[in-house]
Parts: structure tokens; sequence; C-alpha cells
């Protein structure tokens, strides 16, 4: 049916195994501050609810970690088996974050198996809790190291490559390069915000099934606060990144806003579809907030997608996923403004069937809001991986072997993600919150 | 000292490394299951599972510090070995993906289901054996350069009698490194069932191992004479590895300082594995890459290193307290914490 083209095997090969790797690495990256904040309120309040918040997250959090770093390490050594190529190039320029966020993910590895295993060890259990704090900054810096590779695909900067050799090279250039900040913040603040919705949807699913206790509040409050401002972060950080896209990667957001020709006062379109002369028919446009995302004032001039060559344009698709993407963030900023309302003005409504079934729905929401915003991301640079200096294609292997491998780690996939569920729920069905409170 | 030298020195501390900690829970896995499935569990089992549970996520960390370090210092290798090794590659990484995920699946999930036990066990010798592959290529004669393709022999290297003696060593250095380790921590936490058992296995592998390492030079010396030949230049460092196994062995057989035994099996394969390691040099894939011209600008090899340094800086004070936690606090090995 297809004929063999061994580039788009290793496209769809890296999708896959960076989708699956995406779940767990944001989890990954939030929920160790999630349990820090837990375990601290429990320690100042002296609460044991907070205490008990804070094992039982982790206990659950250990499972993702063990599936994230294996599919971590897959990533890892596909990135040179599938684009040797690239790696070539990336090897002498972004070398130093890679090597950096092996030392991040050292310190997590460690400090993690030691905060672990002395729950109850040491007399003063402040001492414990410092444990989790290197957990905590090294599941960041690792979002943060690996962030800026990514940032630096984007944006090469930091060494010049002339007929295919490349010279004067500057490490910390590449890394910096103009997408890291708004990258790395984003990225840091929507694994937080995810983290916390997964969270609160744990603590509203057992609510809505009747459970009564306050630790089940106690949870759900916690996390709806930290969703609250880490959605709020979120927000304002991809309005920074719209700023960032329109000056320095202009093809991205005009092809995720459908924005054809370069005007000013320029409106935002949401869904709709194209015609066959490029019209945009069905969408609802908001006028002047294209300009706004911009350049921040309406008479902004927005470069449109008719200015680049046809082959350096990426597909039109990811307009749905931009705005799928967008909706999702602004729907789940409501949804906990509207908690956290109702909790201080209103409170016997906070836990209303409704708002618990949506807050259960907001975990599979943000986690899609993030495939749909790394796929925007990654779909957007296309044709390049290298954007103005290497095409895709020209980085990929030329191995004959890449379709196979295509369905075997689909299938080593599946069954981690099996596994994955099977033992997460016994985990926690066959040691219920009510038996472990009447432990202590 | 050059930078490449510095460079290639650093990646093999940390790939040495690998080995001995891989080893020990790999070998361990492999006996976590095998004395499940002989109806001895319940005398090594508590032993292993004590000293593996903290520190399984950092044996896979040492891989991965391995292969991003050699692509941060010598990024041809990512060209060279990264189209050559798609499919061994990617059998390691789906051994280490259920290898990893099921050993938590079992411990913190769901404990005793046989099915996650068995793929942990078989896997953990598996591993070893899949790895090789790149020590075997780095030899020649299993890689075929044309113009800008790279491609690997995979049938050759099945066949090949060479790439089969290094699987078989790695599987009974596993084993015996693995052995001797378990036995001095089950000697530690006064458990003499698993103490006498362990110390059984350490014996029994003991033997295959050495014979195994004299068939790799054996069958070395017509896979690439000229490596063979600056082996026997430098053949004292082997001698010196056959010294440190024999005490390893006298003291295990004898049953006294575990300790000691178990670092001389360290130094054993020390010795071997740098004899090895600088008799290949300065190849990193024989004969397209050496490396020297597989090196990368000298601005990011000096930024490397100060990372490198920095990054030890803190590495090392936190295994430190790793160890004295777990491995070296008497409490926590008895069983008591």
């Amino acid at each position: 049916m297809f004929e063999y083209d061994a580039a788009t095997y290793s496209r769809l090969l890296t999708s896959l195994t960076l989708a699956f790797h995406i779940i767990f690495a944001t989890i990954g990256v939030g929920v160790p501050l999630m349990i820090a904040l837990a375990h601290w309120i429990g320690l100042k309040k002296n609460d044991e609810h907070y205490l008990l918040l804070a094992r039982r997250w982790m206990r659950g959090f250990v499972i993702t970690v063990a599936v994230g770093v294996v599919t971590g390490t897959a990533i890892g050594l596909q990135l040179s088996l599938l684009w040797p190529k690239f790696m070539e190039i990336a090897g002498q320029v972004i070398g130093l974050p890679l090597f950096m966020e092996t030392f991040a993910f050292f310190i997590e590895a460690i400090f993690l198996g030691i905060y672990i295993y002395t729950w109850d060890r040491f007399k003063n259990p402040f001492k414990h809790f410092l444990l989790i704090i290197p957990v905590v900054i090294g599941a960041s810096m690792s979002a943060f190291f690996i962030t800026t590779v990514n940032a630096f695909m984007n944006t090469p900067q930091g060494f010049v490559l002339e007929n295919g050799v490349i010279t004067d090279i500057q490490p910390l250039v590449a890394m910096f390069n103009p997408a890291t900040p708004t990258k790395v913040a984003h990225v840091l603040s929507s694994a937080y915000m995810t983290s916390a919705f997964v969270l609160a949807a744990i603590a509203a699913y057992k609510i809505l099934r009747g459970n009564k206790h306050v630790y089940y509040k106690k949870a759900l409050h916690l996390t709806m606060v930290a969703a609250f401002v880490f959605s709020c972060a979120t927000a304002i950080i991809g309005d920074f990144s719209g700023k960032f896209l329109a000056e320095y990667q202009p093809e991205k957001l005009a092809a995720a806003e459908w924005h054809f020709e370069t005007k000013g006062n320029a409106p935002l379109i949401l869904y709709g579809t194209l015609n066959e002369d490029m019209e945009v028919e069905n969408g609802i446009e908001i006028p002047y907030a294209l300009s706004i995302l911009a350049h921040g004032v309406p008479s902004g001039e927005v470069k449109g997608l008719l200015e680049f060559p046809e082959d350096e344009r990426p597909p039109l698709y990811i307009h749905y996923l931009f705005d799928l993407m967008v909706t999702i963030g602004m729907a789940l900023t409501a949804l906990s403004f509207i908690y956290l309302m109702l909790k201080r003005f209103a409170t016997r409504f906070a836990y209303h069937k409704a708002l618990m079934g949506f807050t259960v729905l907001s975990a599979p929401l943000a986690i899609l809001a993030i495939e749909f915003g790394w796929i925007f991301a990654e779909v957007g640079r296309q044709p390049w991986i290298l954007r103005g200096y290497m095409k895709t294609v020209e980085g990929a292997t030329t191995s004959e072997h890449v379709g196979l491998m295509l369905v075997v780690f689909i299938i080593v996939y599946i069954l981690l993600a099996i596994g994955s569920i099977i033992v997460l729920r016994k985990l926690f069905k066959e040691n219920p919150v009510e038996k472990e409170l009447l432990e202590s | 000292m050059t930078l490449e030298l510095l460079g290639i020195t650093v990646l093999g501390i940390f790939l040495f490394g690998y080995v001995i900690i891989g080893s020990i829970d790999f070998g361990a896995g492999f006996y976590s299951t095998y004395s499940d499935w002989a109806g001895k569990k319940h005398m090594i089992h508590r032993v292993i599972q004590r000293y593996l549970s903290p520190v399984w996520e950092v044996t896979n960390v040492f891989l991965v510090f391995f292969f991003v370090g050699i692509v941060g210092f010598f990024p041809k290798t990512a060209y060279y070995y990264g189209t050559a090794l798609l499919i061994p590659g990617s059998v390691s990484i789906i051994l280490l993906a259920i290898r990893g995920s099921y050993y938590a699946f079992s411990n913190y999930g769901a404990p005793d289901r046989k099915l996650y036990s068995v793929l942990y066990g078989i896997t953990g010798v598996l591993i070893p054996a899949s790895l090789t592959t790149v020590l075997t290529i780095s030899e020649g004669g299993f890689i075929t350069v044309e113009g800008d393709k790279v491609t690997l022999q995979l049938g050759e290297l099945l066949t090949n009698p060479y790439s089969w003696s290094v699987v078989m060593l790695a599987f009974v250095s596993v084993l015996f490194i693995s052995a001797s380790f378990l036995t001095y921590y089950a000697n530690k936490a006064n458990d003499l069932k698993a103490q006498t058992l362990l110390r059984k296995y350490a014996l029994l592998w003991s033997a295959p191992s050495i014979l195994s390492a004299l068939v790799v030079m054996y069958m070395l010396r017509f896979q690439n004479p000229i490596h063979f030949e600056r082996m026997i230049e430098i053949g004292w460092l082997f001698v010196l590895s056959f010294i440190c196994f024999i005490v390893a062995v006298y003291f295990i057989y004898k049953g006294i300082h575990f300790g000691w035994a178990f670092l001389a099996v360290v130094m054993q394969y020390a010795f071997a594995f740098f004899a090895y390691g600088f008799s290949h040099y300065p190849y990193l894939l024989y004969p397209y890459l050496t490396i020297y011209d597989g090196f990368t600008n000298e601005t990011m090899a000096k930024a490397l290193v100060v990372v490198f340094i920095l990054g030890l800086c803190v590495l090392i004070p936190s295994l430190y307290l790793l160890m004295k936690l777990f491995l070296f606090n008497h409490d926590y090995v008895k069983g008591q914490k």
C-alpha cells in the first residue's frame, strides 16, 4: 500500500514514543511538587490526612516513574537510532543540555529511592521532608534541560554551518536560544497544572462515588487551588508564546491561525473549515485578537502564510490542535475558578455532582491538551528538523527495518499501558484510604 | 592528557560502573526468579529485594549517562552506531522497558505475580546479551559503509562464533558478579541460609566466567588480529585480573572476608575491562572511527568536562548518602528499618 520510506516511519515511531512518554513525563514533573506541597502542609498543620495524601500519591507515582524512566530511555536511544545525521550535529552543538539532563535525572532517581524508603526513619520528620526537594528540583531541571534542546530545534543558533561543516560553536548561546524562555515556562507550568488536575480528578471521583471522608475534601481543595494558580500561569505564558511565534516562527503561527495574507487588525479564528479556495468557513471570528496575541496591539501586522515558499509551510491541520489546546486550557481554568468561588461563597455547592463530574473529566482533558500542544508545536515546525538548517527527511536513518520496529513498539506500549492501568487500580482498590486511616 | 583521551576515560569509567551495578541488578533479577521457580524463594528473595528496591532506578541512569555522554563527546558515533544498531538497539530498549516497568509493577503494585517475575528474570540475562552487540560490532567486520549508507550485517552477526562467545561471557559474568556481591550482602544481614546458597552460586559460576573470558580472547585472534596482538602486549594486566580472580574464589570458598572477595571480583573485571579498552584504542569502531576523528569540537568538549566535574560534585555525595542509608546501614540491611 505504502512505499517504504524510512523517514516517514522514523517520524511515526518517534511521535509514538514521545506521545506515550509525555503522559508519564508530565506526571513525573508535576506530581513531585504536589507531593512536596501535601507533605509540607501535613507537617506544618500536623495533619495526618495530608501526610497520608503525600504517601499515597508517592506510591502511585512510583509506578508512573518506572514507565516514564523506561520510555525516556527509549526516546533517548531512539534519537540516535532513528535520527543519526541530526544527532551528529546536535551532539556537537547541544550535547551540553543533554548531558546535564542526565545529571538532573541521576539526582532525582537517587533521592526518590531514599525518600520512599525512609518514611519513619528520621526522628525529625522535617529532615525526611527535605529529601523530596531534590526530587522536585531534579524533575523540573530535567524538563528544563530537555526543553532547551527542543527549543534549539525550533530556533537554532550558536553555530555556523557551511557546506555541511559546523564551526564557531557556542554551547550556551545554543542552549539559551529565543525559544527557550517561553517553551520552558510553558512546559513546566502546564505539567504542574496537568498533574494538579489529575490528582484533583481522583479526589473528585471518590467524592462523586459518595465517599464522605474529609480526607477527600482536603485533597480536592489542595489540588484545585494549585490547579487554578498553574492554569493562570499557563495562560499568561501561552500569550507570551504567541508573541514569540510572531517574531521568530511566523509560519507556525500563521498556519495555526489560517492567516494567509499579511495584515494588521488581524482577527483570531476559532475552529471552522477551509474551502477549496482556502477561505475559512463556519469559524468563530474574534476581531483583532490575533494581532493582540502576536504583538499586544490591535493594529499589529501579522505575517501571512503566503509569504513563505510552499515547501516550507507546515500542514494546515495544526489549526485544530491549537484551538483544542487553548479551549481545554480555558475551560479548565474556568472549572478551577468556579470551584474556588463556590468553596468561598457557597460551600454547599462546591461538591455538586456536575462540578465533580467535570473535575473527573479534567484529568484526561488536561493530558489531551498536553498532547495537542506538543503535536502542534512539533508538526508546526515541519518540514524542518532544525528550522532553517536541516529538513526532517535529511536527518532520518537509512535503515530498512523501521517499519518492523514501529509495529513492535506499538505492541510494547500497549502492554505497558495495560500493565500500568491494572497495577494502579489494584494498588488503590486493595488498600482504601479508610482502611489506612484506621491503621495509623 | 588530550581532551579526547579524557572524554573516553570518563565514559569508560561510567561504562564500567554500569557493568558492575548492572550485573548485580541483572543477576539478582535472575536469581530471584530462579529461586521462585526452584522453590527456594523464601531463602534469598528478601535479601535481594532489600538491596534492589532503593537502587533499581539509579542503575538505569548509568546506562543513560553513557549513551548520552558518548553522543556528546563523540557525535559521529551517533551516525555510525545509530544507523547500524537500529534492530539490536531497539531489542535492548524493549527488554529494558519490560524489565524496569515490570519490576515496579510487581514490587509496588501487585506482589507475587508469577508472570511479572518471570519477565523480570528472563530479561535480566537477555539485556546483557543484547548490549554486548555493541562490543562485538566495535571489533569490525559487521558493518558495511557505502557512500553515506551504513548497514549492519545482521546475519553475519548472528552466525559469528566471536559474537556468541561474547554473549556467553556476559551471561556467566553477570551471574558471577551478582552472586559474589549478594553473598557479601547476605552475610552482612546475618542471613546464613541466603549466604550459603548464594555462596554456592558464586563458586558455581566462577570457573565458567574465567573460561569464557579465555574463549573470547581466543576468538578475537581471528576476528581482529591487530587488537589481539595489542592485548598480548599488555598481557600482564590480564595476569593481574586472574590473580584477583583467584583471591576472590579463595575467600568465597573459605567463607571469609566476603567484602574483600567482592572487591577482588570488581578488580578482576576492572583490569580486564580497561586492558580490553586500552588495547582497542584509538578505535571506537574498527576501522571506520577513531576517538580522534569522531571527537566533538573543542568548545563543547571543554563545556562537557566542566559540567561533568560540577555534576560529580553533586552526584558523589548523593551516591554516598544512598549507600550510607541502605547498603552500609546495619539496621536497614538486617531488615530492622
